[in-house]
């Protein structure tokens, strides 16, 4: 088979449809080609590798979707259970059924949808297929409400691909995340499936005005209205709460973060200076309501006086910075910039957040602005480096001193 | 085009494609991203325009020997502010509703660039035919675009065209809406406008390569 494969391809080298196959072939087996000229660094984690690694780290945020989506439902129709028990309420194949009837439509919509594109941008381009979509599929499904019409994250995917990516040139020259491009654009074309309290449940939308009418607010939502929710800590952070497929669970968010980072995958700087980030934001806003800057009437009362780092364990935030914020190709790539990069992402997230009118959310927008902003922050981070060197050089005295007799050897050896 | 020369026949020709003048020189975008979420307001922006460059084209080539160039940018303006009002007074008593949607734009019409800049590159050159010739031609390129743009924002995001709804009823449900399929809130916002505007580069771009700059 795999010699067969080989064949195949020296056969139909430079034939329009080349890529495509290649793909395929590098997909299941090593190239049996090598470099023939040229010191090159022989390492295992190619882009393949690298993208595996990220998909694997989101799976547990996915089965966990499967589970919450069949949960958030029934419990809606029949009221949050009393003594909750993991393996009796959650883990249970009436819940995953729901979840893999609801959820695993929107993952094959968004791979087939963006792969297609991607092969067929490969084709016309005659480049090879470039493996970038492979963590954009996986990540589009769990930053969505369950019930998003197929159709509606078809048309998305084909947007983010195209003119978040394909534009610019395709995997590793684009400016913006493509899978928040995708989540933006549904956000801004089709708000009424993206916010409100009857999306993040399954059926919710289609039973709206009927007798069976079910709804599950968001703990930002139900915030933002300065009413109050009935989600206790532990729910928060376990993610047992309504949200977008993927984004409830803290815990597995956190452990896939902490696997990204020994894996040397993701930048462990965004995440800390986001976290942090975060935290200052939410302080100030703490404090403006401690010193009692705010009056209660104000409608930013109940999400300005949220705990602090509570804003961390609810909405998208926590999988942004660890998914999102951390991407290699739009985020900052000096080491000095990942840490201003990272913290306005969090300070920002939190900040529009709380002041976004029309939806309590902002992690996407506030990630997409330090996108733009991420190659100026490198800038000045690489010319204060310049600087600093410059600087440096011009105090130091030089030993030994320079002489003419420098320049006659130079023009003997030239 | 028996009518006109070879040479006079380009000055029309050229800028509805390789010198469109939104797509190639990338003037008058502005008043493009504004007023194009409706085909009906595009409409009647691109005639507007099209009056005033036509006739402030000939005006300021009548006038081109007479003007000292120090003071050209003012008798410039001049000419294009009172063409301008004679279109915004026409349209507030024949199409009042419409006057209100494009608002301030018609009165922005004096600072389209497209207009000064032919102004500056053209009339103040050239004899009135031919300047006329010029200032319909860069008019209807301009025009071209912006419907073009208005018809699809118009479609995608309302679901009609010039207010007809060709999709369906979205609240009655009604064509197309009873399948399941919304309006794209996207397309109303004028940053859709740029984007549908950069697709239009995209493919004109790519049929004719020669227009591709150099990097």
């Amino acid at each position: 088979m795999k010699e067969k494969l080989h064949q195949l391809k020296l056969k139909y080298q430079g034939k329009k449809m080349a890529p495509a196959f290649n793909a395929l072939h590098t997909f299941l087996y090593m190239p049996n080609e090598t470099t023939h000229s040229g010191a090159h660094v022989r390492a295992a984690d190619d882009l393949k590798r690298t993208m595996n690694t990220v998909i694997m780290a989101l799976v547990p945020c996915l089965l966990f979707g499967m589970f919450n989506a069949g949960y958030q439902h029934y419990s809606a129709i029949n009221g949050f259970p009393e003594n909750f028990s993991l393996f009796d309420h959650f883990l249970t194949w009436e819940n995953f059924l729901v979840g893999i009837t609801t959820v695993l439509p929107l993952v094959i919509v968004s791979y087939g949808v963006g792969l297609a594109i991607e092969f067929l941008f490969a084709v016309i381009k005659g480049h090879e297929v470039e493996e970038g979509y492979l963590v954009t599929g996986m990540l589009v499904p769990l930053i969505i409400p369950v019930d998003t019409p197929l159709w509606m994250l078809a048309i998305a995917v084909a947007f983010g691909v195209v003119i978040g990516k394909e534009v610019f040139g395709g995997t590793g020259m684009n400016i913006l995340n493509p899978a928040l491009t995708i989540r933006a654009f549904l956000f801004f074309a089709y708000p009424t499936w993206m916010s409100g309290d009857k999306v993040w449940v399954h059926e919710g939308v289609q039973r709206a005005g009927t007798a069976d009418a079910i709804s599950g607010e968001t703990v930002l939502g139900s915030l933002a209205q300065g009413s109050d929710y009935a989600y206790s800590l532990s729910d928060m952070f376990y993610g047992f709460i309504p949200g977008s497929v993927g984004e409830t669970s803290t815990l597995l968010i956190v452990l896939g973060g902490l696997f990204l980072i020994f894996s040397k995958i993701a930048s462990w700087r965004i995440m800390l200076s986001a976290v942090v980030g975060a935290l200052a934001m939410g302080l100030i806003f703490n404090g403006i309501v401690d010193a009692g800057w705010l009056p209660e009437y104000s409608k930013f009362y109940t999400l300005m006086s949220f705990p602090y780092w509570q804003h961390l364990l609810v909405g998208g935030l926590a999988f942004g910075i660890v998914f999102m914020a951390t991407d290699p190709v739009t985020g900052s790539q000096t080491n000095k910039g990942k840490w201003y990069y990272g913290f306005f992402i969090g300070f920002l997230s939190v900040m529009i957040r709380v002041f976004n009118p029309g939806y309590p959310e902002g992690v996407f927008l506030a990630i997409l602005l330090m996108n733009v902003f991420a190659p100026t922050i490198d800038h000045y981070v690489v010319k204060g480096n310049i600087k600093k060197r410059l600087k440096r050089f011009k105090t130091a005295t030089i030993y030994p001193k320079a002489s003419d007799e420098v320049d006659s050897l130079k023009t003997e050896t030239a | 085009m028996a009518l006109l020369s070879k040479k006079d026949a380009n000055l029309i020709k050229d800028p509805l494609a390789d010198n469109n003048p939104i797509t190639i020189q990338v003037l008058g975008i502005c008043s493009a991203l504004a007023i194009t979420a409706e085909l009906k307001a595009s409409v009647v922006m691109a005639i507007s325009v099209l009056f005033v460059l036509g006739v402030g084209n000939v005006v300021i080539s009548l006038i081109r020997n007479m003007i000292p160039s120090k003071i050209r940018i003012i008798v410039q303006l001049v000419v294009v502010a009172s063409l301008v009002i004679i279109v915004d007074q026409v349209l507030k008593a024949f199409a009042y509703e419409l006057s209100k949607t494009l608002s301030v734009f018609v009165g922005l019409i004096i600072t389209n660039c497209i207009i000064m800049g032919r102004f500056e590159a053209f009339a103040l050159g050239n004899g009135p035919w031919r300047s006329f010739l010029d200032g319909i031609g860069n008019a209807l390129g301009y025009g071209v675009i912006l419907v073009i743009v208005g018809f699809f924002r118009e479609l995608l995001g309302s679901g009609t065209l010039f207010g007809i709804k060709v999709l369906g009823d979205p609240v009655t449900k009604t064509g197309l809406y009873s399948i399941g399929y919304e309006n794209n809130g996207f397309m109303i916002i004028p940053p859709a406008a740029l984007i549908v505007v950069g697709i239009i580069i995209w493919v004109q771009r790519s049929r004719n390569r020669a227009l591709i700059e150099e990097a």
